[in-house]
């Protein structure tokens, strides 16, 4: 883990700067669907930087950086601007709302929590019967998110409707050497990606895909990547770390991936088998230059490289995530650490990346 | 026919990891095809043939694939667990000796049950291959393994691992071999990645932009000791799909193949699988629509290292076939 290797530090940095973009991207309120606080932030922050940006019809930004040469690979990287979180259904009577799930949360995460609402982020609680109200211990059942209600209050509630979406209202901060915050699932996917479009390596077309709708069906990605149609593609992610010991001691032997121990390099998933040239280049390039990476174990989960590597004629397509714990629910737990050694990971990568590894055979 | 039936069965190729299988294929049809291509999936394309007034640009497929074993942890002693690449039902796993890409073997274990009632999950069920503690350990996380298992000429029968999809293979090639005319363009493609999902034949499928498209493969026979209810039999010929879980076929493709197969005294059955499906279903929604239909090898014990076919069966599958190709389509 030396970093005083020299072509490491061409890569861009983990700093205050990029601390404090993870900050506001995690603080946003993006639910599926509608992601416009993270897409305005994306916008915003590659305004002048990238040579090509747009915005597609289902609300994927796509942004692009020329190659020093022609006829350079034509790479897509894709992160996810959306996170899971919940939907107002219905007012049932002064600002309580009855609400459904977006995208994959555990109903036993949901009770007592407090949320925010809309653009506005309006104030609410998940609201619960408290314990006083308990004779027992036992009756302490999971609640169906049908019996569940958000509570916004009688004033906010008249500012609210339903299909606004809301989510966990954690906020950001920084422990020692961990980042605490909702929806670290996908916003260092995000920020990774802001900062590879800053400073890209030359050698390759970057084209970046900020994608919606990933976590009810990696909807966006599908389209963005029919619409790039580039030579190969990399998913940058954050997938889960189920690493604590078993409560029996034993050997935990599913972690999915472990924090500390850098990006997590994907090979296979419920969507997507890993195109084996891929995942050589990746941990080559590790190899290479003392970068630390884990291979995140076989199983199920996926990643918007499910939707891309199905594109068209198909499209070589691997994964690599900041590995986390507690993902989708209130808060989650990453290391610094493994955001910065994925970020230097996918520059050199990139940086590394020539014709020839494609002409292989996979 | 046997002997390549032999061949591909004992290769090696899970999802995803075709290269030696489809390297087999490639020096078995490279004197066949007028053009070998192979896409990024891994797919291998083998096209002949050029379209005449009435013939079509036809889409026929057998996917290489097969199913793997990819390690996921090796513990502290040496015991490799692992996820399977494709279903497999993880009681039959138990016994069966895999062999790695690396070429490491080992045996598959189970941990002991509480109750003689229940059925192992796959997290109690490891490989052991022989390592006496993970510094040991030949394979690590991300290596593949398959069956190892010789195949088994019955006379009529056989049996082999990885016959599904294998013999299908082989029923392709032989229909390349035979097909003398024909008024199509034809691309032969073996596919990858089927049994994870039909993932190599959406994409070959895009590319190739077929008119017509037919999939050979095997589908799971009724015909054995309390089997699951399907009206397929053994030594009966043919299945020719008419539906599965994931797919109508086309009827129009349908008549086509029983009346062939009728006017060529071809014995046939018909096929209504539920609970499975064929990557026909994939190619038949790409782009514009494509009408498609599947020609179906009668197997028992799918996904198990001993899978068992009958011979004639393939060989009337194969001549089913090559009659259908051999003319016009007549209904388009």
């Amino acid at each position: 883990m030396s970093p005083s290797t020299t072509a490491k530090q061409a890569s861009p940095a983990i700093g205050p700067a990029q601390i404090e973009l993870l900050e506001r991207l995690c603080n946003a309120v993006a639910v599926s669907g509608d992601e416009r606080e993270v897409r305005a932030i994306v916008l915003k922050e590659l305004e002048g930087v990238a040579d090509q940006i747009q915005v597609d019809a289902l609300g994927n930004v796509l942004a692009a950086r020329r190659a020093s040469q022609p006829g350079a690979l034509r790479v897509m990287l894709a992160a996810h601007m959306d996170e899971v979180g919940m939907m107002l259904m219905e007012e049932e009577e002064a600002g309580v709302f009855k609400f459904e799930t977006i995208g994959g949360i555990d109903q036993r995460q949901l009770p007592g929590k407090a949320v925010l609402v809309g653009k506005d982020h309006l104030p609410g609680v998940i609201g619960v019967r408290p314990i006083h109200f308990y004779s027992a211990f036992a009756e302490l059942e999971t609640i169906p998110v049908e019996e569940l209600r958000i509570d916004l209050g009688p004033e906010n509630g008249k500012k609210a409707k339903p299909g606004q979406r809301a989510t966990f209202a954690t906020r950001f901060w920084q422990a020692g050497p961990s980042l605490i915050a909702k929806a670290l699932d996908n916003r260092l996917g995000v920020a990774t990606l802001i900062e590879l479009v800053r400073r890209p390596p030359e050698n390759v077309e970057l084209l970046a895909a900020f994608t919606v709708q990933e976590e009810v069906g990696l909807r966006g990605a599908r389209v963005a990547a029919f619409a790039l149609n580039p030579d190969l593609a990399i998913a940058v992610d954050s997938t889960p770390a189920n690493d604590l010991p078993a409560w029996d001691g034993s050997e935990n032997v599913s972690y999915n991936t472990r924090l500390g121990m850098g990006p997590a390099i994907y090979l296979a998933d419920r969507g997507t088998l890993s195109d084996p040239r891929l995942i050589r280049h990746l941990a080559a390039t590790g190899d290479a230059l003392d970068i630390p990476y884990q291979f995140r174990q076989a199983g199920g989960g996926g990643t918007d490289a499910g939707a891309i590597h199905r594109q068209r004629t198909g499209i070589p397509s691997v994964s690599v995530s900041v590995p986390g714990r507690y993902a989708h629910t209130a808060a989650s737990i990453a290391r610094r650490q493994d955001w910065e050694n994925t970020l230097a990971l996918l520059y050199h990568t990139l940086e590394r990346l020539t014709p020839v590894l494609l002409e292989a055979d996979r | 026919m046997k002997a390549l039936i032999q061949q591909l069965s004992e290769a090696t190729g899970p999802s995803g990891y075709e290269a030696p299988v489809r390297e087999l294929v490639k020096s078995a049809v490279a004197g066949l095809a007028d053009e070998l291509r192979v896409d990024a999936l891994g797919n291998l394309i083998a096209s002949k043939g050029s379209k005449s007034q009435d013939g079509l640009r036809v889409i026929l497929t057998a996917h290489l694939d097969e199913i793997g074993l990819m390690v996921t942890h090796v513990d502290e002693k040496g015991f490799a667990r692992f996820a399977t690449l494709g279903d497999a039902l993880p009681q039959t796993l138990i016994g069966a000796r895999v062999r790695f890409l690396n070429s490491a073997q080992g045996v598959i274990g189970g941990e002991q049950l509480d109750s003689g009632e229940k059925l192992h999950r796959l997290d109690q069920v490891y490989i052991d291959t022989g390592a006496a503690g993970r510094e040991k350990s030949l394979v690590q996380v991300g290596d593949v393994a398959v069956f190892d298992r010789p195949f088994l000429d019955l006379g009529q029968r056989m049996v082999g691992k990885a016959l599904d999809n294998r013999v299908g293979v082989a029923a392709v090639i032989e229909v390349m071999r035979r097909l003398e005319t024909t008024p199509h363009e034809i691309y032969f493609t073996f596919t990858a990645q089927k049994v994870v999902g039909d993932r190599g034949a959406t994409v070959a499928a895009y590319g190739v932009d077929p008119q017509l498209a037919i999939s050979l493969q095997v589908t799971p026979s009724g015909d054995t000791p309390k089997a699951r209810l399907a009206e397929i039999a053994l030594g009966h010929g043919p299945a020719i799909k008419v539906r599965d879980s994931g797919m109508i076929c086309d009827p129009r493709v349908v008549r086509w193949m029983t009346e062939t197969a009728e006017n060529a005294k071809i014995a046939y059955q018909l096929e209504i699988l539920e609970g499975g499906t064929s990557e026909a279903r994939a190619i038949q929604i790409t782009r514009g629509g494509v009408p498609a239909g599947c020609v179906s090898i009668p197997c028992r014990y799918l996904h198990t290292s001993s899978e068992l076919i009958d011979y004639e069966d393939v060989q009337k599958s194969v001549a089913l076939v090559v009659e259908l190709l051999s003319r016009p389509v007549p209904w388009l």
